[in-house]
């Protein structure tokens, strides 16, 4: 396993196109997303994103086609059974089996069920570390804990040494307190595992935390499918329109001022100083930016409080409601960096006469970080 | 599952007797052991044509219909497949002291489909064949006629091993019927009405006459068409009857 | 009551009726695992004609199916076609015959609990096998068979105690061979019929004991598979 994502081949996707019918519902969902990183499936619940799951899995058939790195697993002619791809499953209850000890469980799919070393891929002190299921080794599954029982099933799924690994909600059966138990264990996975993920989930805070790429669904429809936040700042789409509007901005920590503590974070772009924390120069950080915490001025403010002020673009204005408008802007002095967003009242668009490809500048009242993994 | 059984009889007793207890005077309801179910049904035609009176029939087998009496049922008359069942409803009680009477007497035959095979009591003495079928002798009057037979021709030991048995003397009929076994004593009333295969009729001498007595039940002491039934049983039309299914009658052995 | 000793032919009687219980069970759990799990897993909509043939022998009166039986094995059936390999011509009043028949009338006591076990087991392990890469083989080794294992044991335990009691149909088709077809429940029969109470006293209350291990057996059964976790 390579700790580092490693640079993705030209052309490396995901391609999945189904459609038909299962039961009453119909799905016609397809989609390109590149192959590496976390996918999202986001979307209501009964939109079908499990469906394309199972679909991608060969647990359902479907009309279509699936094809990974240029490998068809489906198509008009091929169907390969699901004991023939090479994925992991994490479904939405573990799903362990009862009349095997966690060991058994976790090396039931593993090559020969021998504990993989790291010389033949993902190795299995590196899983339990990873999940921190070491002390539950020789324990039945009978007195696991929600949380255990869901991180021995992602063990599980890892150590058969996917190719791409798909998780169906893996959180939903979990209360809130062992969901964000159970959160920075698949931020470490997405942080230092290679293989691409397809993330099924209707909660957008999870979704935000882990997914590069978003694919929206609707209706067993895809509406949108893209970089996250592409698809966040997407005027368009459902996510920009609604009040809990947000960004998530890949950033890389480049400095730490100790004596005020505050972070220095590169994106695309520009830079945002936070006070945090945020780990040694290089670390990789998810920054997310509200919306309603973005202002704007025509001149670089004086005398403020706010420490972000960054020159950006107006890319595009949508009237939202009887007196608030979304302002999509890029960052940078010429507008091409990141994107974020800025709700506004349409009062102030009028009188500060601001139009789309105007420059400006984002007073940005809030920036979070992601919580933090233990990385 | 025998009181399964016996429940659901006495079920289809009761709903036989339900309209019977509301007809006319005229009719009586007879309890008749199932080996004389053919016999008894022209029995009961000609009874009706000749007298006008209605005999309801019951069927069972005799142990059953025995013990149903025995729990009141509304019967007035007792066509049983042996003498010991009337006798024993007589001192029992159930029964009308002095009306038990032989209506009709079990033949046995030994049968075969094979139209070769059964020539005579020579067929026994040669033993060529696998199996020979018999009713449980210690349980059916058939099949202790069928012992008593071979003993009496003095084949019985070297026949034993061959010797399958069946629990009744219909099973012992299927067993030859079905071809399971080549050939088996049977009662000359289940093959009386066809011609198939062949025969031997064993001399009445070499085994213990199989009486079927007939009895007034005390429920019918003051049914005039109980009576009349029996009396017609006993009649020369009803003996024509009985001797065409097969039976011997007391009269005409 | 002093116990009167076992005659030769009544521990011939209770060979006979174990060996044919044991032979029966084997092969019921060899054929009736395929037959349960197709019940199980099929969705061919003709399935439950399947599933009423195989309980059929449930509500039939064990008449009807020795009759059946009778004819199947006879001379004229495929029984007797078998029979005629070895030059017999019947596979009535052997204990083969009893077998087959064994077979047909305990099937649904075997299928139906493993049948209720595949179920009861959902789609999930199964898939969650197929996506750990487990080959169909595999997954019914190693999961379908480990986790219906109680409806395997009920299964087991109700055709051995069933073939055990079966009465009619070892009437119909058995002939009453003693070392060959006599069956206990026959003997106990014959015993009652000619009056031989001491003998049939002593068989019956085995019976009775038997039958009472056999339930208790199964209701523990029961309680394990309803233990609280999984």
């Amino acid at each position: 396993m390579t700790v580092q994502t490693p640079p993705p081949m030209a052309g490396s996707t995901i391609e999945a196109a189904f459609s038909g019918r299962l039961g009453n519902f119909a799905l016609d969902a397809s989609f390109s997303v590149p192959a590496r990183g976390v996918t999202g499936l986001f979307g209501p619940s009964g939109c079908g994103k499990t469906s394309v799951l199972r679909c991608a899995a060969g647990l359902n058939r479907l009309q279509g086609t699936f094809s990974i790195d240029g490998e068809v697993w489906q198509d008009d002619k091929t169907f390969r059974p699901t004991h023939r791809r090479p994925i992991g499953y994490v479904f939405q209850e573990a799903s362990l089996f009862p009349h095997l000890s966690v060991r058994q469980n976790l090396l039931f799919g593993a090559p020969g069920r021998q504990p993989p070393s790291s010389a033949t891929g993902t190795s299995f002190e590196e899983v339990i570390e990873l999940l921190g299921i070491g002390d539950l080794l020789a324990r039945s599954t009978s007195n696991l804990s929600g949380g255990e029982r869901q991180r021995v099933a992602i063990g599980r799924a890892l150590l058969s040494q996917p190719k791409l690994l798909l998780m169906d909600e893996p959180l939903s059966a979990l209360d809130r307190q062992t969901k964000d138990g159970v959160l920075p264990f698949l931020e470490r996975l997405h942080d230092r595992l290679a293989m691409p993920v397809l993330y099924v989930s209707h909660d957008i805070a999870e979704v935000e935390r882990l997914a590069d790429h978003l694919v929206l669904m609707q209706a067993g429809k895809v509406l949108a499918a893209g970089p996250l936040a592409e698809l966040q700042a997407d005027p368009n789409l459902p996510l920009a329109a609604s009040r809990e509007a947000v960004v998530s901005l890949d950033a890389v920590v480049e400095s730490y001022d100790a004596s005020f503590g505050l972070a220095r974070l590169a994106v695309a772009g520009g830079h945002f100083e936070i006070p945090a924390a945020a780990g040694a120069p290089g670390t990789r950080r998810r920054i997310r930016i509200a919306a309603g915490d973005v202002s704007l001025t025509r001149r670089p403010p004086e005398g403020t409080t706010i420490i972000n002020i960054l020159p950006v673009r107006i890319l595009s204005e949508t009237p939202v409601g009887a007196h608030e408008t979304l302002l999509v802007l890029r960052l940078g002095e010429n507008g091409e960096g990141a994107r974020l967003l800025s709700r506004v009242t349409r009062r102030s668009w009028h009188h500060l006469q601001l139009e789309v490809g105007q420059k400006l500048y984002a007073q940005i009242k809030g920036v979070a970080l992601t919580p933090a993994s233990a990385a | 599952m025998m009181s399964l059984r016996s429940l659901a009889a006495g079920l289809v007793v009761a709903a036989i007797s339900l309209p019977a207890s509301m007809a006319a005077a005229a009719e009586t309801n007879v309890a008749v052991a199932a080996n004389f179910t053919e016999a008894a049904k022209e029995i009961a035609a000609a009874f009706k044509e000749k007298t006008g009176d209605e005999a309801a029939l019951s069927f069972g087998s005799t142990g059953q219909l025995y013990t149903q009496i025995s729990q009141d049922a509304p019967f007035e008359v007792f066509l049983a497949a042996d003498d010991e069942r009337p006798a024993k409803a007589v001192s029992e009680g159930y029964a009308v002291e002095g009306s038990a009477f032989t209506y009709a007497i079990g033949k046995i035959v030994l049968w075969s489909t094979d139209a070769d095979l059964v020539s005579g009591e020579d067929t026994l003495r040669s033993g060529d064949f696998n199996k020979i079928s018999i009713a449980n002798p210690t349980t059916a009057p058939y099949g202790a006629a069928a012992v008593e037979t071979m003993k009496a021709l003095g084949v019985y030991d070297d026949l034993e091993p061959k010797i399958v048995q069946g629990n009744n003397i219909a099973q012992a009929f299927q067993f030859v019927q079905t071809g399971n076994a080549e050939l088996g004593f049977v009662a000359l009333s289940q093959i009386a009405a066809n011609s198939e295969g062949s025969r031997w009729e064993v001399p009445v001498d070499l085994y213990t006459p199989i009486k079927q007595d007939a009895v007034l039940l005390k429920k019918g002491e003051e049914s005039a068409a109980a009576k009349a039934f029996l009396d017609f049983l006993k009649g020369p039309e009803a003996g024509a009857i009985i001797e065409k299914y097969g039976y011997g009658t007391a009269a005409g052995s | 009551m002093s116990v009167p000793e076992l005659s030769s032919e009544t521990l011939s009687a209770i060979r006979l009726t174990i060996e044919l219980a044991a032979i029966t069970t084997v092969i019921l759990l060899l054929v009736g695992t395929p037959i349960a799990w197709w019940l199980a897993r099929s969705k061919a909509w003709w399935k439950e004609a399947i599933a009423t043939v195989v309980a059929l022998p449930l509500v039939l009166p064990p008449t009807v199916l020795g009759f059946y039986l009778l004819v199947a094995l006879g001379p004229s059936g495929p029984g007797g076609q078998i029979a005629s390999l070895w030059g017999a011509r019947t596979l009535a009043f052997t204990f083969e015959g009893l077998v087959i028949g064994s077979v047909i009338y305990s099937m649904p006591f075997v299928v139906q609990p493993i049948r209720n076990a595949f179920e009861a087991m959902g789609e999930r392990p199964l898939e969650v096998a197929a996506t750990l890469r487990a080959s169909p083989l595999r997954t019914f080794w190693s999961v379908a068979l480990p986790l219906a294992r109680p409806g395997f044991l009920t299964g087991a335990v109700l055709g051995f105690a069933h073939t055990v009691g079966e009465f009619g149909v070892v009437l119909m088709i058995g002939g009453n061979i003693p070392g060959e077809t006599k069956v206990l429940s026959v003997a106990i029969y014959d015993y009652v019929e000619t009056l031989r109470w001491a003998e049939a006293t002593v068989l019956a209350a085995g019976m009775v004991v038997f039958a009472f291990i056999v339930i208790l057996t199964m209701t523990l059964i029961e309680k394990r598979v309803a233990r609280p976790g999984k």
